[in-house]
């Protein structure tokens, strides 16, 4: 069996089990956020269980509306924290004490290899960059979680990934998960699981490896994972002193198909509107002129985005006329950011530095767009109106080519620019 | 048997279509959610599915987040079933969960014209087209999954386990 496979066996009580196969299995952490939590309790109320399954295994995390942008959304961080405090939640991440949940869960210890995990938000998937088996679910089905600790899934089949070769310099990991996403399509890995695998991604950092597995979801996979090694452990085990069970791939694990890229000639990848599957390299959308640009998201608000993007402002600014908005994904990164003077060259170069939250990548607030405006983006969906007007339009790209367009007003591709 | 006329829309459809992402506070209410359901991709939706409607779709169809409100905009707006050459599976999942049936249906596309009379046996899977007189064959619904159709969602039908 793939780790995917023996994972899902684990879970649900199985010595093997296979793709198409549907099993009750057993949640090992269940997350949700400001916006999906409010439905999941009014739902769990429903059922008439009066308490949850286990308040351990609960992460309540406040990041889509941070601070409340409304009255309306501060009702619900309202209803939200009379529910953590009803059922005695210590996994509790308030405004200050966490950041955008899916950089949250591994940060804060609750995610480990081999485990399930399952969140009330589609980037939920973000977490098989740990050796996890992780899936996004919704409000009802998260009622469910809460009140019986299982769910049922259907065992997916899988598609392996495998990386090879050498990436040019300024060339992330974002651009080969946005190159892998053009290859496969939006529906490419429709009820199938994806596994990054080979040398490219055996050297990622973890930084890397979660944003690969973050944007599993673009291509459709019901999850994306990386088999646990070394860069994993020395992560987790700075993190949680939980006992975990570390799952690896059998040697005679089955994939429905293995796509082979060679990341060698590759150049920095841009995926235009409206689609995240609509995927070019930098050099063919270079000199669209842009309004704004963003850097932040569960997809690329890390630590080491922050730095890329910090090397390409260094010493300049952002083009007149153009707005960077610069959003680290915890209250972590942002100090560490503060700490490394990472920030200090955004502020002197013009850029904004907001609160860790999802901001703009969702349309929620600090910065969304008017009509006929253009946004360079270092997150994950550019669908007709995510990030504010129906009428804007989003290019997709990694944190250097957000930093190195913002430098000169229109698209740009990384390599050209001296750092 | 569920009938209606058929509202048609094309390949991946997503959720930031289904209801953006700013309505979302509107949560805790169904009602209030389903004016804002499609209003980018076709603003006349709400008007159209009022009294019951069915959508048919390409593929992917409820791609992206993993907003339940997507589903249950579509559903107070009057949506009666979707038919789609494929879902994307946490919408699918929401759509069983909430009692909005959703049937995979390969070449409904194809098949079935914006307008036509539409009417569906869930039970067995089958698509009668009266606008033209055919009939098509959807992927027919595990048992389990009719069973929490048929108690009206999984929420019904984990009260009636849990007994």
């Amino acid at each position: 069996m793939n780790i995917t496979e023996k994972i899902l066996a684990k879970a649900s009580g199985k010595k093997e089990v296979s793709p198409g196969e549907i099993v009750n299995a057993k949640v090992d952490m269940a997350m949700v956020h400001d916006l999906t939590g409010p439905l999941s309790v009014k739902t769990f109320r429903k059922i008439g269980v009066k308490k949850v399954w286990d308040n351990q295994k609960i992460v309540v995390d406040f990041d889509h509306l941070v601070p409340a942008n409304s009255e309306r959304a501060a009702e619900l961080q309202r209803v939200m924290r009379e529910f953590v405090k009803e059922q005695n939640i210590d996994n509790f991440y308030d405004i200050g004490r966490g950041g955008v949940c899916h950089q949250v869960m591994p940060e804060k210890g609750h995610v480990r290899p081999g485990e399930l995990i399952v969140g009330a938000d589609s980037h939920t998937c973000t977490y098989g960059a740990f050796g996890a088996f992780a899936t996004g679910i919704g409000a009802t089905d998260m009622a469910a979680v809460f009140a019986t600790g299982a769910l049922w899934l259907k065992v997916p089949s899988v598609i392996k990934v495998n990386v090879e070769g050498r990436f040019q310099s300024h060339v992330t990991a974002k651009d080969l998960i946005l190159k892998i996403i053009g290859e496969l399509k939006a529906d490419g890995a429709i009820y199938k699981g994806l596994e990054f695998t080979g040398p490219i991604v055996r050297n990622m950092s973890i930084d890397g490896r979660m944003t690969m597995c973050n944007m599993a979801i673009e291509a459709s996979a019901k999850n994306g994972v990386v088999e646990p090694d070394e860069i994993t452990l020395n992560y987790v085990k700075e993190r949680t002193n939980k006992p975990f069970q570390i799952v690896k791939n059998d040697p005679d694990a089955e994939y429905e198909k293995i796509l082979n890229l060679d990341v060698t000639n590759m150049e920095s990848q841009v995926a235009s509107p409206h689609s995240v599957d609509n995927v070019k390299p930098v050099s063919e959308v270079a000199e669209v002129n842009i309004d704004q640009a963003f850097l932040g998201s569960c997809t690329n608000g890390r630590i080491e985005d922050l730095r890329l993007a910090s090397s390409f402002l260094k010493g300049k600014k952002v083009k007149d006329g153009v707005r960077m908005i610069v959003i680290p994904a915890s209250q972590e990164i942002y100090l560490q950011a503060l700490q490394e003077g990472i920030l200090e060259i955004f502020l002197k170069a013009g850029a904004i530095v907001g609160n860790p939250t999802c901001g703009p990548c969702l349309g929620g607030h600090l910065g969304l767009l008017a009509s006929g405006e253009v946004c360079v983006s270092a997150s994950n969906r550019n669908f007709v109106g995510r990030m504010g007007s129906p009428k804007a339009y989003v290019y997709l790209a990694s944190p250097a080519t957000v930093a190195a367009s913002a430098v000169t007003g229109k698209i740009t591709d990384p390599r050209s620019m001296e750092t | 048997m569920i009938s209606g006329k058929a509202i048609k829309y094309g390949n991946n459809v997503n959720t930031d279509f289904i209801i953006p992402a700013k309505y979302l506070v509107l949560t805790l209410d169904p009602m209030e959610l389903a004016k804002h359901a499609m209003e980018s991709l076709d603003p006349l939706f709400f008007k159209k599915a009022q009294g019951g409607a069915i959508i048919v779709a390409g593929r992917n169809f409820g791609c992206g987040s993993s907003r339940e409100e997507a589903p249950v905009a579509l559903k107070h707006a009057g949506t009666k079933c979707v038919l789609a050459e494929s879902f994307a599976r946490i919408f699918y999942r929401n759509a069983i969960n909430i009692g909005l049936p959703v049937l995979e249906c390969p070449g409904v596309s194809n098949k079935v014209e914006d307008g036509d009379e539409l009417a569906v046996n869930l039970e067995v899977g089958v698509i009668e087209n009266r606008s033209n007189s055919s009939t098509l064959q959807a992927t027919k619904l595990p048992a389990f999954i009719m069973e929490i159709l048929n108690d009206g969602g999984l929420i019904e039908h984990l009260r009636k386990k849990l007994k």
